[in-house]
């Protein structure tokens, strides 16, 4: 009975509670202005739909970000899949869609080595190498592209009957997300190399005196978060049925704040990818949120702003809070 | 399970980190059931021995056998893997984890899929912290640990892994009396059931009551290894410090002044207590002690750059505004730091640009500053000190650690101050080198300046300084005048906390 009180407390004391009563409460207040919000066929899917990307690719960064490391090339890795996935479909329009997500996630993962491979081998901060590879992989993207510009029409029905159907009224991109996200979770918090990331974002130095596969563990984050990245671009390919050489710009930035609002901290070694999975929620459903509210555009960019400094700034409060209880206590006898 | 012959075996083992050699002829036989002691100076290469075991780096040449078998660690993951457990000086825990999890971090007990058995590791951690007499939150992270604490999970952690051999790099230097007293009865356990332990530690006191056996290094070589039974103190102090002391350093007399520098009642609460000397001009004081005795930081706060609750510093017998580099610096203070790269120098600057540091201001012409003005007044100060190098345009980074230490040196002399506070003059310089640097002290001493020099070389200690002050856990212990200031009576007031003698 008392395990229980605790673990309810716990639950309640969570950061990741308390991003999603931010959620319900802006969908409280939205839905009140505008009951069609979420009770309508389609508002009711947006909601669920419009995160489900930028949850993949928070994941994703929220595994570099606790191993003490950020990633800046998602979004061009995104873009770059999603037109990779159309031009196939282009040569072969029947390709089956499962083979499709095999060939995004595989290619995602591709270049996430690329970054990871990098910023072992060349010892150079992560921030750097991706700030590089962001310019590399859109370039090649643009060059590849050109003007072209991928449509629903050339695309198999298959596949784009996945960006819009439903199991049980919940949409299937909702669902493939939230497994990843449960996968991921369940990987990190319960798995000797998953609790290794955050011991690398912990305290590097000591965990090379641990003796742990440090060189492997950076590797292994990035390229889940290129893997995530790609899922992302198989999901946007089939969503929007367009893609072009400008697919998924400023996608890394959205998911950076996305995992430092559900908590991950930026400086390395905490954080969940529930918690990012939450930011990510909290932050599309905001931004579909305020022209609702009619809100104009350039305060709904500053309301985003001020989300991610508040939760960087409650961070370290809250942080700060806890050294000093925790030495206090630890004083007492 | 009886493995005859000993548990760890180092014979000849030698490593150099460029052309400075940090042991030359390491040598460490650990049997099972036995707590081995490892004694000597400060940089007599101890703890390059301890990392050659630990996998953390590698030797150059010589025998190292595990249990009869010859190995090499490359990684600290194979030494942890063949049965190894290492406690450093400084723990190494990961603050954001659970002290759980740090216990066993990397080596989990797994269940189906690979899932961690959290429920067992906990449960296990609570029974080795029981175990160790200490009431830790097992789910608490590690951040905000007292040192003991954390030194505790250390060694919970070496139990955890079932260790055949534990070697502890001064594990007590933190430690309070009962921490001492509990830390040991687990030693003596772990000897009871058949591991060999190596316990590295300045005080003489706690050697002589673990240990049986002991060995003694100095300047990275072997000197010898007995049976504690058949020593005493004084003979191993003999030992550790060898040589004839006085001989190496050009100590020159120079009359000495009036009062320069005064402390009066310095407390900076947990890190040093009611702090009490006085510099005089054309002396030399070296402030004795072993590492992390509070000597750095005394220093730190002299200058300024660290802040103090009660007490003054008194120079010239003016009072100097607490808190404030800039006033120490004005009022003829230098200050050279212990740690030259982080602290003393710009390594991606010319030697120019970084001798001419402090006294830039006084360089510039309606704020501007041109190199050539900057050669100018940088050349004096790096010919006075002859830092070799081809041109004052040399990146600092690029130079020796000797060279390095003039270019701080010279930096500090161009201000010219009243009151030198150097900090481990010589730590990292070749020999021939370090006699340059002494000649340099003694010629200061000579024009006037007040010296406090700070070291943890005895040899250095005694050589140079006209009086010589100890600290202890943050408290002056003993002052002896030259005449007086053997080895002994040094390393034993650096090592005992109440000096009869003094």
């Amino acid at each position: 009975m008392n395990s229980l009180k605790l673990r309810l407390l716990k639950l309640l004391r969570a950061r990741e509670t308390s991003i999603f009563l931010a959620f319900l409460v802006v969908l409280a207040v939205t839905t009140a202005i505008n009951p069609k919000f979420i009770f309508s066929l389609d508002g009711w899917r947006n909601l669920l739909v419009n995160p489900s990307i930028l949850i993949l690719l928070a994941i994703g960064e929220a595994f570099v970000i606790v191993t003490k490391s950020v990633d800046l090339s998602v979004g061009s890795i995104m873009g770059l899949t999603a037109f990779l996935v159309g031009s196939v479909y282009i040569a072969w329009p029947t390709m089956p869609p499962p083979l499709a997500f095999v060939i995004g996630v595989a290619f995602g993962c591709a270049l996430g080595l690329v970054n990871g491979g990098l910023v072992a081998v060349a010892k150079v901060p992560g921030m750097v190498i991706t700030l590089g590879t962001l310019y590399v992989f859109r370039g090649v993207n643009i060059m590849w592209a050109g003007n072209r510009r991928i449509n629903a029409s050339e695309m198999s029905p298959d596949f784009l009957a996945l960006g819009n159907d439903q199991i049980l009224s919940l949409p299937v991109l909702t669902i493939i997300a939230l497994l990843v996200l449960l996968g991921a979770a369940w990987y990190l918090r319960n798995t000797r190399s998953g609790r290794e990331f955050y011991a690398i974002g912990s305290a590097p130095a000591a965990a090379e005196l641990y003796g742990l596969p440090t060189r492997r563990r950076m590797l292994a984050a990035f390229m889940v978060s290129g893997a995530m990245a790609g899922l992302g671009g198989v999901l946007f390919a089939a969503r929007y049925g367009t893609v072009a050489s400008d697919a998924g710009t400023g996608y890394e930035l959205q998911a950076i704040g996305a995992a430092v609002i559900g908590g991950v901290a930026i400086v390395g070694g905490s954080g969940t990818v529930i918690g990012a999975a939450l930011g990510a929620l909290l932050l599309v459903t905001i931004n579909s949120a305020l022209p609702i509210l009619g809100i104009q555009s350039f305060w709904q960019k500053a309301v985003v702003g001020a989300l991610i400094i508040g939760s960087i700034i409650l961070d370290r409060l809250l942080a700060q809070r806890q050294k000093r209880r925790l030495v206090s206590e630890r004083m007492a006898p | 399970m009886n493995t005859p012959g000993p548990t760890l075996l180092l014979r000849d083992v030698s490593k150099h980190f460029g052309a400075v050699a940090a042991l030359r002829d390491g040598r460490l036989t650990l049997e099972p059931g036995s707590i081995h002691a490892l004694v000597g100076e400060n940089g007599a290469g101890k703890s390059t021995l301890i990392k050659i075991v630990a996998g953390v780096i590698q030797r150059d040449a010589g025998v190292f056998e595990l249990e009869g078998r010859p190995v090499g660690f490359k990684t600290t993951a194979e030494s942890k893997a063949a049965g190894i457990a290492v406690i450093y000086q400084e723990p190494t825990l990961f603050p954001d984890l659970s002290v759980t999890e740090n216990v066993f971090m990397g080596r989990q007990p797994v269940g189906r899929l690979g899932r961690i058995d959290r429920a067992g590791m906990r449960s296990q951690v609570i029974e080795l912290l029981d175990r160790l007499g200490v009431s830790i939150d097992p789910d608490r992270p590690a951040q905000g640990l007292s040192i003991a604490d954390q030194q505790i999970i250390e060694i919970a952690k070496a139990i955890s892994l079932d260790a055949k051999a534990v070697l502890m790099d001064e594990p007590t230097a933190a430690l309070s009396g009962v921490e001492v007293d509990r830390l040991f009865a687990v030693a003596r356990g772990l000897r009871d059931e058949g591991r060999a332990l190596a316990f590295i530690s300045h005080r003489f006191d706690e050697v002589f009551a673990l240990c049986d056996t002991i060995t003694v290094m100095r300047d990275g070589s072997y000197i010898s290894t007995q049976p504690i039974a058949g020593t005493s103190a004084p003979e191993i102090v003999r030992l550790m410090v060898g040589r004839d002391v006085k001989e190496l350093f050009p100590k020159v007399e120079a009359p000495i002044g009036q009062t320069r520098l005064k402390v009066e009642g310095l407390n900076s609460p947990g890190v040093f207590a009611d702090i009490d000397f006085e510099v005089k001009a054309g002396e030399i004081v070296a402030l004795a002690g072993l590492v992390g005795a509070g000597r750095s930081e005394v220093a730190r706060a002299i200058f300024g750059v660290d802040p103090y609750t009660t007490g003054q510093v008194l120079v010239d017998g003016r009072p100097l505004t607490p808190g404030s580099p800039k006033a120490a610096i004005k009022a003829g203070i230098a200050l050279v730091p212990e740690d030259r790269r982080q602290q003393g120098l710009v390594m991606e600057e010319t030697i120019a640009t970084n001798v001419t540091d402090v006294i830039r201001p006084k360089l510039t012409r309606g704020s501007l500053i041109t190199r050539r003005r900057e050669n100018a007044a940088a050349g004096v100060w790096a010919e006075a000190l002859e830092v070799k190098c081809a041109a004052l345009d040399a990146v600092a980074g690029t130079l020796s650690g000797g060279n390095q230490q003039k270019v701080v040196l010279a930096k500090w002399l161009a201000s010219q101050p009243k009151i030198l506070i150097i900090d481990e003059p010589t730590r990292g310089i070749d020999v021939g080198t370090k006699s340059e640097v002494h000649r340099r002290m003694s010629e200061l001493a000579g024009q006037g300046i007040a010296i406090l020099m700070i070291s943890s070389e005895l040899p250095e200690v005694l050589g140079m300084a006209d009086r010589v002050l100890v600290m202890r856990e943050g408290r002056l212990t003993a002052e002896f005048p030259r005449a007086q200031a053997t080895p002994d009576a040094v390393m034993f007031a650096a090592t005992h906390a109440k000096q009869e003698a003094a």
